[in-house]
């Protein structure tokens, strides 16, 4: 068998070399603890965690202050929604968000639904995006937060971000949203795109895992959140607990090799999808691509491939390293809750496939993939009993199937 | 998820894929199963008098189901039909070392050979009930 070709970057990024190479020291030599302000060690490590501050802060047209760091996405969205829920609770009861958020948003809701909060969970169009009238026509006189995210993890689909935040800051009401497929490979800028607050994780952009970080804007509004960890008052009393100085040196590396590289990584991922899906569509029949396809992340691919299962698929191409919306495959035995709030039926949910590209992926890993893809799927399709119908010319929606 | 090389290996090299003419009398037909659930088994069985000389399959579903299929077709051939109906799902489970969340895959293959076969019986004007 061939070598393993990683096409999930969706999923997490392998660490840049380059960022490797600048967090290393921070394990060993320079290993002070960033709120020692006594010693020299403590502010070389402080030196070293405002550089980073600073690179994720210009990446997303931020200031140093507005960063307040996290372990990653989860923890940003919990501190974000439950922080913007207890400041503003006495303000107003009612929610926003959409459903084909992460479940780290939905699940968030879903506890502050608990604790006395209403949640609107508004429905995206067939390509899995919101309109900004969409958002305002949600909006009430007790709506306190507007949750929408920048990019969907498995389609890829853009919202319009600065229209809906544009919504919101006219009605006065907190936009939070959940940056982190975006950041690093879309242009963003909190100020002209009406964010008040943002969440990015560095394993999504060649950075380290078990970092990331929270935007909170500080003018216009002042935006402020209970915090959800309570401590030596980090982070401006956000988010107490020892930083993680490594991680912040790496995360800021890779802002700042995103900044850089954004068009290169771009026009990379771009040709590289385009090269995939022109061979698999001129291929196969009933190929059906979710999400938009314009308004889409450059690197995401989401196809389902009709009448084939989608778990025995990624059995038959089992060294490409892809994800499924099968419930088969994911430790749910739902499919992919994106894919269903599309109005993406069972059937396709089950045939879905999410290829990721990403800044080392090459054309040759691309072209092996596609051809394994298309092997598999004409295989598959031989032992499919639907595949067999549809050819017959059986309308399949016809059947009266047995459901178990 | 790890897959037992015996499922491996009937994912890899399924046996007896393909269709019957399902008009004929002596072929019996079962389909189970439904798309939106993930999985649909179509298994077909050939009678001369009381013994099932051919069988064939065709699935849409994960690895573990279409190794169900796979295997059922391979225990089918040659059985007698009261041999045939007396196989168990949990037979499956042993023979491939299915995990518990693809128990059902099994069972959908137990309930496609029991399809199969009362189809069969039916085109032989025998009530499957009375079966």
């Amino acid at each position: 068998m061939s070598a393993p070709i990683y096409l999930d970057y969706q999923a997490t990024t392998p660490v840049d070399p380059r960022v490797l190479e600048e967090m290393l020291p921070y394990f060993g030599e320079i290993y002070g603890n960033a709120a020692s302000r006594s010693h020299a060690f403590g502010w070389q490590a402080e030196e070293a965690v405002g550089q980073g501050r600073e690179r994720i802060a210009h990446l997303i047209g931020a200031s140093a202050k507005e960063i307040v760091f996290t372990s990653g996405s989860t923890e940003g969205i919990n501190l974000a929604m439950k922080g913007v829920a207890q400041m503003y609770g006495s303000k107003g009861k009612h929610i926003i968000t959409s459903q084909a958020e992460h479940k780290a948003v939905l699940d968030t809701a879903k506890r502050l639904e608990k604790d006395g909060f209403e949640v609107t969970y508004l429905a995206p169009d067939s390509t899995g995006r919101h309109s900004a009238e969409q958002v305002a026509e949600a909006l009430r006189e007790d709506t306190i937060l507007v949750t929408i995210m920048w990019a969907n993890n498995e389609i890829g689909s853009i919202n319009p971000i600065r229209e809906i935040g544009a919504v919101c800051k006219e009605r006065g009401v907190l936009f939070f949203t959940d940056g982190t497929q975006a950041v690093g490979k879309l242009p963003v800028d909190v100020e002209a795109d009406n964010v008040d607050l943002l969440c990015l994780s560095g394993h999504k952009l060649y950075g380290p895992k078990g970092v990331g970080a929270l935007y909170v804007r500080r003018r216009n509004p002042r935006v402020r959140l209970v915090a959800q960890m309570d401590g030596g008052g980090h982070e401006r009393g956000m988010r107490s607990g020892t930083l993680n100085v490594p991680a912040i040196v790496g995360l800021g590396k890779a802002c700042e090799l995103c900044e850089i590289d954004m068009d290169t990584d771009r026009e990379h991922a771009l040709s590289l999808r385009t090269r995939f899906e022109e061979k698999i569509f001129g291929a196969l029949d009933h190929v059906h691509l979710n999400g938009h396809p314009e308004h889409r992340l450059p690197a995401c691919s989401n196809l389902s491939f009709a009448y084939v299962e989608g778990e025995s698929m990624i059995m038959g191409i089992s060294n490409l390293a892809v994800s499924s919306g099968s419930a088969c495959t994911s430790a749910s035995l739902e499919p992919s809750h994106v894919l269903q709030s599309m109005g993406v039926g069972d059937e396709l949910s089950h045939s879905s496939i999410r290829f990721g590209f990403g800044r080392f992926t090459s054309e040759e890993d691309v072209d092996v993939a596609t051809e394994q893809v298309i092997a598999a799927v004409k295989r598959l399709r031989e032992l499919s009993p639907l595949y067999e119908m549809v050819q017959e010319g059986v309308d399949l929606s016809k059947i009266q199937w047995d459901a178990h | 998820m790890a897959y037992s090389d015996k499922v491996l290996e009937h994912y890899n090299n399924p046996r007896n894929v393909g269709s019957l003419d399902k008009s004929a009398d002596d072929v019996g037909t079962g389909v189970v199963g439904a798309p939106e659930c993930g999985d649909v088994m179509k298994l077909q069985i050939q009678v001369e008098g009381d013994t099932i000389v051919d069988a064939k399959f065709k699935t849409f579903g994960c690895g573990s189901a279409i190794a169900s299929s796979s295997l059922a077709t391979e225990w089918l051939k040659g059985r007698s039909l009261d041999d045939a109906m007396a196989i168990n799902n949990t037979e499956i489970v042993q023979e491939l070392s299915l995990p518990p969340v693809k128990i059902h895959c099994s069972v959908l293959a137990e309930d496609a050979i029991k399809a199969a076969i009362n189809d069969f019986k039916s085109k032989q004007g025998t009530d499957p009930s009375q079966a």
